[in-house]
């Protein structure tokens, strides 16, 4: 009887979860997968996916859009891996780790108009190469900028999950392999950073799906210099409002993301196990 | 457990006095009862002091809510929901929400200031007889260009775009229909072919353009122009009085081979309830006085003849924003066209932002 009625608790409980997962997570993804066979005029069609795939224009759009996220995952890895080495080291990483997580408080377009502030012919980035002697720079609107702020932008996810994942290490690991006659060099690449890899793959999820569909970027700092798949989805849902196509790529996105999950994500559980502090 | 539920009591007071509170301030600003007109409009496109000045008049208390884009107004408004009593879609948006039957058409009797308005703005393609829609604003698409990088007047026409020696140089709109577009007015097309090859033509014309151009942004246009960041823009006369009024070194020009001419009308759409405060809010906005102060404020054309007679020479007179028959004759407005015909102008327009 007890028992029973624990069970129908538990049921309730799980209620909220699957109501949730139900109607924000599942429901829209059918809804996307069936929107993206019907065309422009409401007739069911597979035609989305052939023009998606017979397009030269979209198939360059999907390689860029790869490409410039996985320059703005490398720029971000390249930034976060030291700094989370860096703050595991200091007296106060909690704090540190504060002041770096602070900016994602603050609103995306914000950022975006700051930037733009910094980036243009007036702006602080331009002064200081004047100070120094050099001609003022076109900034703004240039791959760089694109890059160098969605780097900026993403850095925390990329952080967070390094950082985690070395405080987590026994530094027993690193004493060992130091007495053991190992260099430095030695002891990060056979030792510390295998044993990281799963925040760094987590780091990687964080931040390289999320900068596939990045759109608002591109126009505001990339002046639409850079075009991703975001921006076609935008433009499809907005202006010519054929939701079946918009639909299509947004279901590529996610099968791609899924890919990406599964390449990062597969060796989790083993590492897991017996080796923290 | 009592500590858990302390904190779910403790959320749900909160929750309760932030409900009771915004309610409290709606209604003291009147939103709720009866006497009420639901105005949906672009943003920032009615002076403020005009709701005030109608409230007083009238007693109707004006919501206004706002959208940024005409396909964003259609969408909400074709769901329902909210019950809009006016909004105010350009040309083809107009068009295009007769056909879906999101209209109602206006009752001629209960208006009365419709002779105010220049007959050459009445009775146009996208609603003949006017049956639906009061003009409300006009303008046009034209160049923006800074005097402190560009010779006065040695802009004036859309091919002088596509001279070397403005690379890197120019901002467009980020908008399919109106950059087409100007590549199709500077080929002496019509803005609103539907043939193929002419378009895949505007296409590879603008794909020569693309070394000269610095960005393709929206709203923000404005604010680059203000601050001298580019030398030349392509943008609506609405935002270039914007511009204008923010710098003094920028001028605004109309090619006179021919442009896009653009209303904004106001119309009553299917949601609506509140008929006296619509027909008493059509009205108000007619008599020039009111059209005038707003043409003022907001610092597009006004479509009403009396109104424009109030205003100051200064801007009457504003060839760049008031032009003359001659050009006015070359413009073209934008039809609406069929999904597939608008997918084409996106895909070729999509094409050349992937080129540059």
């Amino acid at each position: 009887m007890q028992r029973k009625q624990r069970l129908s608790r538990q049921t309730a409980y799980f209620i909220p979860y699957v109501l949730w997962i139900g109607l924000f997570v599942i429901a829209p993804v059918i809804l996307l997968v069936y929107q993206s066979f019907f065309d422009i005029n409401g007739h069911f069609t597979l035609g989305n996916y052939q023009t998606y795939f017979s397009s030269n224009t979209y198939l360059m759009m999907t390689l860029n859009s790869v490409w410039y996220a996985f320059l703005i995952t490398l720029a971000t890895l390249v930034i976060s891996y030291p700094t989370a080495y860096v703050l595991n080291a200091t007296k106060h990483p909690q704090l540190w780790l504060l002041l770096i997580i602070m900016p994602t408080w603050i609103n995306l377009l914000l950022k975006a108009y700051a930037f733009i502030g910094i980036f243009s012919q007036a702006g602080i980035a331009n002064q200081f190469l004047q100070f120094i002697g050099l001609a003022p720079q076109q900034i703004l609107f240039t791959k760089f900028s694109f890059i160098f702020v969605a780097a900026y932008i993403q850095i925390p996810f990329m952080v967070l999950p390094i950082y985690n994942s070395i405080s987590e290490l026994n530094p027993s690991y690193v004493n060992a392999s130091k007495d053991l006659g190992a260099t430095s060099w030695q002891t990060f690449s056979k030792v510390i950073f295998p044993l990281t890899l799963p925040g760094v793959k987590a780091g990687v999820q964080a931040v390289f799906i999320p900068s596939l569909s990045l759109f608002m970027l591109t126009r505001l700092i990339g002046g639409n210099k850079v075009i991703t798949l975001g921006t076609a989805i935008e433009e499809h849902f907005l202006t010519t409002m054929n939701w079946g196509m918009g639909s299509t790529i947004g279901v590529i996105l996610i099968i791609a993301m899924v890919i990406i999950m599964s390449l990062t994500g597969g060796s989790k559980r083993r590492t897991k196990r017996g080796l923290t502090k | 457990m009592k500590k858990l539920l302390s904190i779910i009591i403790a959320l749900a007071a909160v929750c309760g006095l932030l409900a009771f509170g915004a309610n409290q301030l709606q209604s003291s600003a009147g939103s709720t009862g009866k006497k009420v007109l639901n105005l949906y409009t672009w943003g920032d496109y009615i002076d403020p002091n005009l709701l005030t000045k109608f409230q007083k008049q009238t007693g109707y208390h004006v919501n206004v809510e706002t959208f940024d884009s005409n396909e964003a107004m259609f969408t909400k408004i074709k769901q329902g929901g909210t019950s809009y009593d006016l909004t105010v879609p350009s040309d083809y948006m107009i068009e295009k929400m007769k056909k879906a039957n999101l209209l109602l058409p206006l009752d001629k009797k209960r208006l009365t200031g419709m002779a105010n308005y220049d007959p050459r703005f009445m009775d146009l393609d996208f609603d003949k007889d006017n049956r639906y829609s009061v003009p409300y604003f006009w303008g046009t698409l034209g160049i923006i260009y800074n005097d402190k990088f560009v010779k006065p007047g040695s802009i004036n026409h859309w091919n002088d775009l596509w001279q070397s020696k403005y690379r890197d140089k120019i901002m467009l709109i980020d908008s399919a229909r109106d950059v087409m577009g100007f590549s199709l007015a500077s080929m002496n097309k019509s803005m609103n072919t539907t043939d193929p090859a002419t378009l895949l033509a505007a296409r590879n014309k603008l794909n020569q353009l693309a070394p000269n151009v610095k960005a393709v942004v929206a709203d923000e246009i404005k604010m680059y122009m203000i601050q001298n960041e580019a030398a030349i823009a392509v943008d609506w006369s609405g935002e270039a009085s914007e511009m204008l009024d923010g710098n003094d070194h920028l001028h605004y020009v109309v090619p006179s081979e021919g442009s896009n001419l653009w209303f904004d009308n106001l119309v009553i759409p299917k949601t609506a309830k509140h008929f006296d405060a619509i027909y008493a809010f059509l009205n108000f906005m007619s008599e020039p006085k009111n059209a005038a102060q707003n043409a003022e404020y907001i610092g597009y054309a006004t479509p009403n003849k009396k109104a424009k007679a109030l205003l100051p020479k200064a801007i009457r007179t504003d060839r760049q924003f008031y032009p003359d028959d001659q050009t006015i004759r070359h413009l073209q407005i934008y039809k609406d066209l069929s999904p597939a015909k608008v997918g084409l102008y996106n895909d070729r327009y999509l094409e050349f932002k992937m080129h540059h």
